[in-house]
């Protein structure tokens, strides 16, 4: 499969992981303000090791989602549209989104 | 993206996205920078009402992006007519109890 359609497809297939966890991301978040005693719930959940390597995946799919939607919103503006151009910034965007996954993660956790 | 998609769905996937995109940047810089050490300060950020709106219009532009990015998925691969009439109104009746939810989660926060 070419670069380009594999950027494309987990694009769709990380929107609609993003999409399924909207509802635990809003329990979380409604648990997380329900209370001191919610609050330390949610924080002593996202500190478990190792499960929490497991928000790799749910990061990845977020920065992902974000990298290969930019790269569709400037193709839509006639940025990058010729065929090793739009080559080039698949690979970036593939490469990318899982380096800067784990950026976030190392950041924010 | 979807071929089925009209002008104006299309347009407004992309400025829901922007918004989004801004957003989570601004989310992301935050939490680096100060990231809220108790629940009295993560409750307190919360309800700054710059935030508390910012947030509100986050959650309804993540729904409405959500709405048609998955009604784009239904349309190009769900063929039966029945089936994806029945999961476009299930998924519009989650979507819809979850902007509730996010809503209701934000008043809260707001006066507690």
């Amino acid at each position: 499969m070419p670069i380009t359609a594999l950027a494309s497809i987990a694009h769709r297939l990380t929107g609609l992981l993003l999409v399924v966890l909207i509802p635990v991301m809003l329990y979380l978040f409604d648990l997380s303000l329900r209370g001191p005693a919610g609050f330390e719930q949610v924080t002593g959940w996202l500190q478990l090791e190792p499960a929490r390597l497991l928000l790799l995946v749910p990061i990845w799919a977020l920065t992902h989602h974000l990298l290969a939607g930019l790269r569709f919103l400037l193709i839509d503006i006639g940025i990058g549209i010729d065929l090793p151009a739009a080559r080039n910034s698949a690979w970036l965007v593939s490469v990318g989104a899982p380096l800067l996954a784990i950026l976030v993660y190392g950041t924010l956790l | 993206m979807s071929r089925h998609a009209g002008l104006h769905t299309w347009m407004l996937q992309r400025l829901s996205a922007l918004y989004l995109a801004t957003y989570t940047l601004y989310l992301l810089v935050h939490f680096a920078a100060r990231a809220p050490a108790d629940y009295q300060a993560w409750q307190a950020w919360i309800a700054v009402p710059a935030v508390a709106i910012g947030g509100a219009l986050f959650f309804l532009a993540l729904l409405l992006h959500a709405w048609v990015g998955l009604r784009d998925i239904l349309m190009d691969y769900v063929h039966s007519l029945t089936l994806r009439l029945g999961l476009t109104a299930l998924l519009l009746l989650g979507l819809s109890a979850c902007g509730l939810w996010a809503l209701h989660i934000l008043w809260q926060a707001g006066h507690a």
